[in-house]
């Protein structure tokens, strides 16, 4: 498919992309290398001595790094269960011509229009919370003791505010997908008489295979960055049940405006980050190809 | 070809997606109504759907309070602009990575989407000293660069799905019967991945439209976006439900007509009946 | 569409770029908190305007922690953002001794700096240099319902402690009705569960760091002072406490659901004002309880106005602070909105005036936290920080959140009292010694 002018104006076409990505890349990892070999404090600038790799040394051995890592983990890979999964069930569902559906699609995909900050403030305060949110009144309504979710499962809210905000991000897009699905295959199993189910793993899911990588891949990117909900709902507590690997970074050394230690935070963080997306790559990186 | 579906079915799907859709649309609605409610109400229980007392308060107050109208034109230069340069840059990079990929374009791939792996608060003083430095601190420019940047990974990923999607065999058709490379682009591959297109414009927009990192430190007065003028209203001291539902009921306006059109896009088999 | 889509953005892009500037007035960009106060003032910059026509001002309004960072990020790279800066009395003193802080010498004779509350402006002045000009100032105190008080047959003593205040919450606290006896803060942060947990340790004799600059999590008084805390809490506090700030509390006690509530003392006049509380005429006020102390059982805390060193716009700026803390200001607020929305806790003038007592029944109770609480003596054992609810060093933020979130644990049960404790002093022994304060 691919002719030989094609390839040529093919290196043409990606060119820009690259440069401009490549000029965005390597500035502010270049800084953020070159400041976490510092002893650089904000409060004390013009003070900086080298420091080799203390800051990589007290980020790895704090008490926290461990649970940070765990929970990061966690949150990740909670939340793209409940996407991936809740938004491939949605896709098919809107997929359907029912009286309406623009509408339907619209709420579905509102929870993506909020900023986070405030769709958390939201969660917390006006739903979840125990004593005056619409869950508690809900849960005493049938005679329940309400969760304290901040509590008692506080990674769990989080994830689950997290999920909410993302589900129309993933469920566009495997919406998106099906639209390029044949319908006349669809058609000929019906009129065979092939069984809903059979034809949605033997047709439907590899058809989405490719989308599915894809919203795994960038999802996983945006979550183990996580913060903003964090910070507004419980800010990294209690005791370490929220703190997140961008949160840790946050409260040990941008509090303090140790700039040498949040820029080594941040090291660690792209060396997570490409550790999981390796494993993720190895996991389900030849759908892309397909 | 007529369709078989049973009423039986066709009411299940009706019934199924608007359950879904009104389950996930509630806490949406929950703000919306809220915005209207007094701060007393706001958080009282039990609590109340739909017999309070309306008012129009929060609106004006935030209204007087900052001026909705300057941060959202912020919001829509940025939005739009920098996904619109964002496309501009991706459209060619994807067509030619779904088109005509080469052995490494997997790897080119996952090194774009590997420019976002630094968590911004890593990243916060480097970039803040550069603008600084360069005089881009609180301009609609710098921010747009910023915004086109974080998001470019995102776009051609984006696009680079739903063009490979795009059967082949169309395009050599069209070649064989003489069009252009330009032509081919044009008349043909873009009619055909408009609801991937609309998608993609769709997401990169919000993206753009709700980020609150850079957008709060890199401007102050002149740049600022509507995401600052949410951050002037979530008060530490004193009760402000309200009146953050009704600040974010009206940034969202926006973003709901945006959504209405893109949503209408995704129409299914436009064109790919044509190729058989 | 997508064309017109593209022009427009195009069009708004350039037309962005190309912005004309307005060259003629000096613009100050005043960087701002968010609380009413600050909210009021920004309607009513007409009068500043009117008195000094060739000022303009542009506001940037955020949350307190975000203001923080924004502001001290470009403080410190001088990146110029800001023309007047809103900071608190923990950064006053750090800033103050960096040099980056213009000394406000050139207010105006009508200003009368010695009107100033005594306590407030020790805490902003470094070396006898007034650095930063307060617009609001408070303390802590004691909130208690006058109604649940009655039925329980309690009286409140003209100084609580808190061995009183644990008898009256068993007492008034009926889950069963959703009233608990006393609310407290307990979400995590170094302005938030911090705040309060430090003067209550104090209160118990307590201290954050020895002279050594050790801290003191591993000795009785904090040991003390947290287990009454998770005691009282549990028993007499309402269901989700390891969560509920400021705001959290302020919702819950104005609409009826807390005995007592020790806190800000400018909550004082929102849980007295009907239109935001069920219990407006019910509440009463008493000073914050101490226990084997009363020393720096009440915080102090003044937001105010400064100008970063190296600023073009010194002039414009201090006419603006002057306009917007001088006590004019506080006669144009109480013309336009009512004596009880005047910014509280700056001025002796404001606490002689009887229009202002008339309007706030709380005015006497706030004055009196404020003059007693003290940021240089403000404990039992001497300390080698400034500041009653916090150390005005620069780490103190990082370590007390840290440490609040562990307290925040042992208040939702997640840990014991004595693991918090334990983890606090490592952490806060590990930073210490990591910034060069314990050799």
């Amino acid at each position: 498919m691919a002719t030989r002018h094609a390839s040529g104006l093919a290196k043409t076409a990606i060119a820009p992309s690259v440069l401009v990505l490549f000029l965005w890349m390597i500035v502010p990892l270049g800084m953020t290398l070159y400041f976490s070999v510092l002893n650089y404090n904000l409060l004390d600038p013009g003070n900086e001595s080298f420091a080799g790799l203390d800051n990589f040394r007290y980020f790895l051995t704090d008490p926290a790094f461990f649970a940070a890592l765990g929970n990061t983990l966690k949150l990740v890979g909670g939340v793209l269960v409940i996407t991936v999964v809740g938004g491939t069930l949605i896709a098919l569902l809107l997929d359907q011509p029912f009286f309406g559906v623009g509408i339907v699609r619209l709420m579905v995909l509102a929870p993506f229009f909020v900023m986070p900050t405030v769709s958390a403030l939201i969660w917390k305060n006006l739903l979840m919370h125990p004593v005056s949110g619409l869950f508690a009144w809900l849960a005493k309504s049938v005679g329940l003791k309400p969760i304290d979710w901040f509590a008692e499962a506080p990674l769990t809210a989080i994830s689950l505010i997290v999920a909410w905000q993302w589900l129309p991000f993933a469920a566009l897009i495997l919406l998106t997908s099906l639209q390029s699905l044949d319908q006349e295959q669809k058609e000929a199993a019906e009129m065979d008489g092939t069984p809903a189910i059979s034809f949605f793993f033997y047709i439907v899911l590899p058809h989405l295979s490719r989308a599915i990588t894809v919203v795994i891949l960038i999802e996983t990117i945006f979550l183990l960055n996580v913060f903003a909900e964090i910070l507004v709902t419980t800010g990294g507590g209690p005791g370490l049940q929220t703190t997140n690997i961008p949160f840790l970074v946050y409260a040990q050394a941008l509090l303090q405006f140790d700039i040498g230690g949040a820029s080594a935070g941040g090291i660690v963080a792209v060396v997570l980050a490409n550790i999981v997306a390796f494993f993720l790559v190895r996991m389900i990186g030849r759908n892309l190809e397909a | 070809m007529a369709r078989a579906a049973s009423l039986q079915r066709r009411t299940a799907t009706t019934a199924a997606g608007w359950i879904v859709g009104f389950l996930i649309f509630f806490p949406i609605l929950w703000m919306v109504l809220t915005s209207f409610k007094t701060e007393l109400e706001a958080f009282s229980t039990p609590p109340k759907f739909l017999f309070f007392h309306w008012t129009l308060e929060n609106f004006g107050i935030v209204q007087e309070r900052s001026n909705y109208l300057r941060f959202a034109a912020n919001s829509i230069i940025l939005s739009l602009g920098s996904t619109l340069l964002g496309l501009l840059f991706a459209v060619p990079a994807a067509w030619a990575m779904a088109f005509a990929p080469g052995k490494r374009t997997k790897d080119l791939l996952l090194w774009m989407l590997s420019t976002k792996m630094m968590p911004p608060v890593g990243a916060l003083i480097p970039i803040y000293l550069l603008f600084k430095n360069t005089g881009l601190l609180d301009t609609r420019g710098g921010l747009i660069a910023v915004e086109f940047l974080i998001n470019l990974p995102i776009i051609v990923w984006m696009l680079f799905t739903y063009f490979k999607e795009i059967p082949g065999e169309i395009l050599e058709a069209a070649r064989m019967d003489g069009a252009s490379l330009w032509k081919e682009i044009v008349y043909v591959l873009t009619p055909m991945a408009i609801p991937g297109i609309a998608s993609t414009l769709l997401l990169n927009v919000i993206l753009a439209w709700n980020e609150a990192f850079w957008t709060l430190n890199l401007t102050t007065t002149n740049a600022a976006p509507l995401t600052a003028f949410i951050a002037s209203y979530s008060s530490p001291e004193g009760l402000f439900w309200a009146k953050l539902s009704a600040a974010s009921t009206m940034a969202i306006a926006p973003i709901l007509i945006l959504g209405w059109f893109s949503q209408r896009q995704l129409v299914r088999g436009l064109t790919f009946g044509a190729v058989k | 569409m997508r064309t017109a889509l593209r022009i427009l953005a195009g069009a708004g892009f350039l037309a962005g770029l190309a912005w004309p500037a307005l060259a003629d007035d000096v613009k100050l960009t005043i960087a701002t908190v968010n609380n009413g106060d600050m909210i009021r003032m920004q309607k009513l910059t007409d009068d500043f305007k009117a008195k000094n026509p060739g000022i303009d001002l542009e506001w940037v309004t955020l949350e307190e922690n975000m203001l923080r960072q924004r502001v001290t990020t470009d403080i410190a790279t001088k990146g110029g953002q800001f023309d007047v800066l809103t900071i608190g009395t923990y950064e006053v003193p750090i800033w103050a001794k960096k040099g980056w802080l213009v000394p406000l010498d050139n207010l105006g004779s009508s200003y009368d700096v010695d009107d100033l509350l005594p306590a407030i402006r020790t805490g902003l002045t470094v070396d006898g240099k007034l650095y930063a000009a307060p617009f609001y100032g408070e303390s802590s105190m004691l909130m208690y319902r006058k109604d649940l008080f009655a039925k329980a047959g309690l009286t409140m003593p003209e100084q609580p402690t808190w061995d009183f205040v644990k008898t009256a919450a068993a007492k008034i606290t009926d889950p069963a009705t959703e009233t608990y006896g006393i609310c407290l803060r307990g979400k995590a942060g170094w302005g938030e569960n911090m705040a309060f947990l430090t003067t209550l340790a104090n209160a118990f004799g307590g201290r954050w760091f020895n002279e050594q600059w050790k801290p003191e999590f591993d000795g009785p008084e904090w040991k003390a002072a947290l287990t009454f805390y998770v005691d009282l809490m549990k028993n007499y506090g309402p269901p989700g406490a390891s969560s509920n700030g400021f705001n959290e509390n302020l919702a819950l006690f104005n609409s009826g659901k807390c005995g007592m509530w020790v806190d800000a003392t400018v909550a004082a006049s929102f849980v007295s004002d009907p239109k935001q509380s069920k219990v407006a005429d019910q509440v009463g006020f008493a000073p914050a309880p101490c226990q084997v102390t009363c020393k720096g059982a009440n915080w102090l805390w003044a937001w105010s106005l400064a100008i970063p060193a190296g600023s073009q716009k010194v002039d414009a700026a201090e006419k603006f602070i002057a306009w917007a803390t001088g006590k004019e200001y506080l006669e144009l607020v109480a013309a336009k909105e009512g004596w009880a929305n005047v910014p509280p806790g700056t001025r002796k003038s404001l606490y002689a005036n009887a229009d202002y007592l008339k309007a706030a029944p709380f005015a006497a109770a706030t004055l009196k936290a404020i003059d007693t609480a003290d940021p240089v003596t403000g404990t039992l054992k001497p300390k080698p920080y400034v500041g009653v609810q916090f150390a005005a060093i620069p780490e103190f933020q990082g370590i007390a959140t840290s440490v609040g979130q562990l307290f925040a644990a042992a208040l939702s049960g997640d840990s014991t009292v004595d693991e918090a404790l334990a983890r606090a002093q490592a952490l806060t022994t590990r930073a210490m010694t990591k910034a060069g304060y314990i050799k």
